[in-house]
């Protein structure tokens, strides 16, 4: 490309030039914490290089990107060593020359309408106002989100919440652009939509580009180079795509990242659906009956549903955003009250406990239906993780000699065993997971029902919960699982139900 | 979290001359009306003011069915001002009726009509012209109209936006509680764990907020610029001034009826 194409489609899209990047023996620190997040790390970056940063968790890729996002604060909030330089001087002064996409999409939106949303950071620089809304038309094409300008925010699915938080990036001309886990959070549709306007952005742009992702296949046709951090500190791997990816493949798997071409090597679950299997069925833990269910009292977003629930088997609800999966899977653990139909529990599974489970008490549901929740912090609630793990136990007025037992295998089990006395909200996301998982089995009980359990995990994490389920359904446990992921649908499920799109689901739906 | 949704008159079922105004001038008018109203309790002042707000809401285009519904609440609140302060309200003159504590007599008779006619002078125009006020343009006004400083409206603003988040969060904290087997019993320490949880919830999704606005350069030493012009002309004026002409016409006629009766004397 000659320097004059470069710069009459640099006028067109209106980006800045590419950033460079100097890091000389730098490392972070946060404050109050006795390991460094960094150290000792030398890399440069020229400018329009397009990279993927790599490493497993805990090697401080997200401090690095955020301090050269200017955004890890000062002195208080941490000490730093060496030198990170950002077109040869400190990003704290470079504020709005660096565009940071964050990984979850309802924290970034910050105003109510779409056009004044992309138009926040463009003010924060000073920019005048008839040039703030032609940046505004321009970046909202540039990332494919052909909405009116006053469309209300709140309305957006998750994936269109990242491109406007991209468009509102952009429209700040960065030269250099930072996504940080991009699309943990977002559903296989979202992914593709993000990823697509990230390419176009790409195209149309000379702004450096550094992104952090597990998922190495969505990003690898995009990059350029390839940085592994690593743990100990330091750079452990640079270069090429194709060629830091054969080389490190084994260390970057077992580091988390999902690594293409790298099998999941997951021991074969007996399926009771499987070819040649007996089909005499043994009787339902649980039956829905004609059921409708819903969120709120007048808000139905499914109905018809017939679903039987097995021992030793696994069921996933699958359907796409808004077609009320987490409300199924919440209506068939007896939390949500159905409007219409009944779930009806088998006697044996019911053991005393009156009516259907939406009736049981509270007490009753622990070694009946255990749920583990999208947000592992909606659940958490006790100071430390073993403590967190004993609340269902002691509920149910189990001995001292039994809890600790039960915790103690069950720490060991979920490798959380030195995090015993650690506060369960500084847990990482996978531990955090992982934890949540352990509360629930912690009583034991007969069905088993997760929603979005591999949501935003690593590759590591993913495989770990996908073995753990294998074994308790093989064990006997039912298992309901709403997933987005067909990886994970593959692997366990026996029996998969798709609810269909619904009419309010065919216009964008807020959250779940 | 329809409450926060963008409003500009449409959502309101409004299509009204007040719908357009700069929501300073809403906020100016109904501050001025109950300050002057607060100043004193008598009959005749909040009885004007109402009257004059009664006529000029017919043109403020909202039907009555909207006008009814959404100043339900003032409409409730004024009698049940007005009861309490009729039963136990400063007693003067002639007792009409006791019982125990409760004492009705020509005094808190007057200060309970006096009452029930503040509450809907005061609460009324608010509520009509709150229900047209859209809070990101309240936020460009009191920025660029008020000057209060950028930091503290969008800041606010911003936070406002989650409301509707903490909502679901609620919601899930409670189910929750009943799915971990601690919903059955102790309702009151239960509820104060769980606002608990939402305050730790909340102040780490504010400070993901706060990450994602400084990431956009909010708080740069820049002097910032407002892609919504937020302009104060004669319209905002007028609303004000027909605030302040109904205060200073409720004081007159209270003042020479000599029902003045200021609440600081």
């Amino acid at each position: 490309m000659t320097v004059d194409s470069s710069k009459a489609r640099r006028a067109a899209s209106g980006s800045a030039a590419g950033a460079s990047i100097d890091a000389r023996g730098w490392g972070w620190r946060h404050a109050g914490r006795r390991a460094w997040a960094v150290s000792n790390l030398d890399l440069r970056i020229e400018p329009g290089e397009r990279v993927l940063l790599l490493g497993a968790s805990g090697s401080g890729k997200s401090t690095f990107v955020h301090a050269l996002a200017g955004v890890l604060g000062g002195d208080d909030e941490g000490e730093h060593s060496g030198q990170l330089l950002l077109n040869g001087s400190d990003p704290m002064h470079a504020r709005g020359r660096v565009g940071l996409l964050l990984q979850d999409p309802d924290s970034q939106v910050i105003l109510a309408r779409v056009g004044d949303d992309v138009a926040f950071g463009c003010e924060n620089l000073g920019v005048p106002r008839d040039e703030i809304w032609r940046r505004v038309e321009a970046a909202l094409r540039m990332v494919g989100l052909n909405l009116p300008l006053n469309h209300p925010t709140s309305a957006l699915s998750g994936g269109q919440k990242q491109r406007l938080a991209l468009a509102g990036v952009l429209a700040m001309r960065p030269g250099l652009l930072l996504l940080d886990e991009p699309t943990a959070n977002l559903d296989p549709a979202g992914v593709q939509e993000v990823r697509d306007s990230v390419a176009r952005v790409l195209d149309q742009s000379d702004a450096t580009f550094l992104v952090i992702e597990h998922r190495v296949s969505i990003w690898q046709d995009l990059v350029n180079r390839v940085i592994v951090l690593d743990r100990d500190g330091g750079v452990l791997a640079d270069g090429a795509p194709g060629d830091v990816l054969a080389r490190q493949r084994e260390h970057l798997a077992e580091s988390g990242v999902w690594v293409p071409g790298v099998a999941h090597q997951l021991p074969a679950r007996a399926r009771a659906t499987a070819p040649g299997a007996s089909p005499s069925s043994p009787e339902p833990l649980l039956q829905a009956r004609s059921l409708s269910i819903a969120r709120s009292a007048n808000q139905v977003v499914a109905s018809g549903i017939d679903v039987q629930i097995v021992a030793g088997r696994a069921l996933a609800i699958t359907g796409p955003n808004g077609a009320g999966k987490s409300t199924l899977a919440l209506t068939l653990a007896g939390l949500l009250t159905p409007t219409a139909g009944r779930v009806v529990a088998s006697r044996e599974f019911a053991r005393g406990a009156a009516g259907d489970p939406i009736r049981w008490k509270s007490r009753d549901l622990l070694t009946r239906i255990g749920t583990v929740f999208q947000d592992p912090e909606h659940q958490l609630i006790a100071a430390t993780v073993r403590a967190e793990l004993a609340v269902g136990p002691r509920a149910l007025g189990l001995t001292d000699a039994v809890i600790t037992s039960r915790i103690d295998e069950l720490l060991q089990r979920l490798r959380l065993d030195h995090l015993a006395e650690a506060n369960p909200f500084t847990l990482s996301g996978g531990e955090k997971r992982r934890l949540s998982v352990g509360t629930v089995l912690a009583t034991q009980p007969g069905l088993l029902v997760l929603d979005e359990p591999t949501f935003g995990q690593d590759f590591r994490t993913w495989r770990e919960i996908v073995r753990f389920l294998g074994e308790l359904i093989d064990g006997g446990t039912a298992v309901v699982a709403v997933s987005h992921d067909a990886d994970f649908v593959a692997a366990l499920a026996d029996v998969e139900y798709r609810l269909p799109e619904t009419e309010r689901s065919a216009a964008p739906v807020v959250r779940r | 979290m329809t409450t926060l949704a963008p409003g500009r008159g449409d959502s309101t079922g409004t299509r009204s001359a007040l719908a357009g105004l700069n929501p300073v001038a809403k906020l100016g008018a109904s501050l001025v009306l109950a300050l002057v109203l607060v100043l004193t309790i008598d009959w005749v002042s909040a009885g004007v003011a109402l009257a004059c707000e009664l006529v000029l809401f017919l043109w403020a285009g909202l039907t009555l069915r909207v006008f009814l519904v959404r100043t339900a609440l003032v409409w409730i609140a004024a009698p049940a001002a007005g009861l309490t302060t009729l039963l136990y309200g400063q007693a003067a003159g002639v007792v009409h009726w006791s019982f125990g504590l409760v004492l009705v007599t020509d005094g808190s008779i007057e200060l309970a009509v006096a009452t029930v006619l503040r509450v809907l002078a005061i609460g009324l125009p608010a509520v009509v012209l709150f229900i047209t006020i859209d809070p990101t343009d309240l936020a460009d006004g009191l920025g660029q109209v008020v000057k209060l400083p950028a930091r503290f409206v969008l800041g606010g603003l911003a936070g406002l936006r989650m409301v509707g988040l903490f909502l679901d969060d609620w919601r899930a904290l409670e189910l929750a509680r009943r799915a971990r087997g601690i919903g059955d019993s102790g309702a009151i320490r239960r509820f104060f764990n769980q606002a608990f949880a939402l305050l730790v919830l909340s102040i780490r999704r504010g400070s993901k907020l706060a990450t994602a606005m400084e990431a956009r350069g909010f708080g740069a030493p820049i002097q910032r610029t407002w892609a919504r012009e937020s302009t104060f002309g004669a319209r905002e004026y007028g609303l004000m001034a027909i605030g302040l002409a109904i205060a200073l016409l409720a004081v007159t006629v209270s003042v020479m009826t000599g029902h003045w009766n200021f609440v600081l004397a």
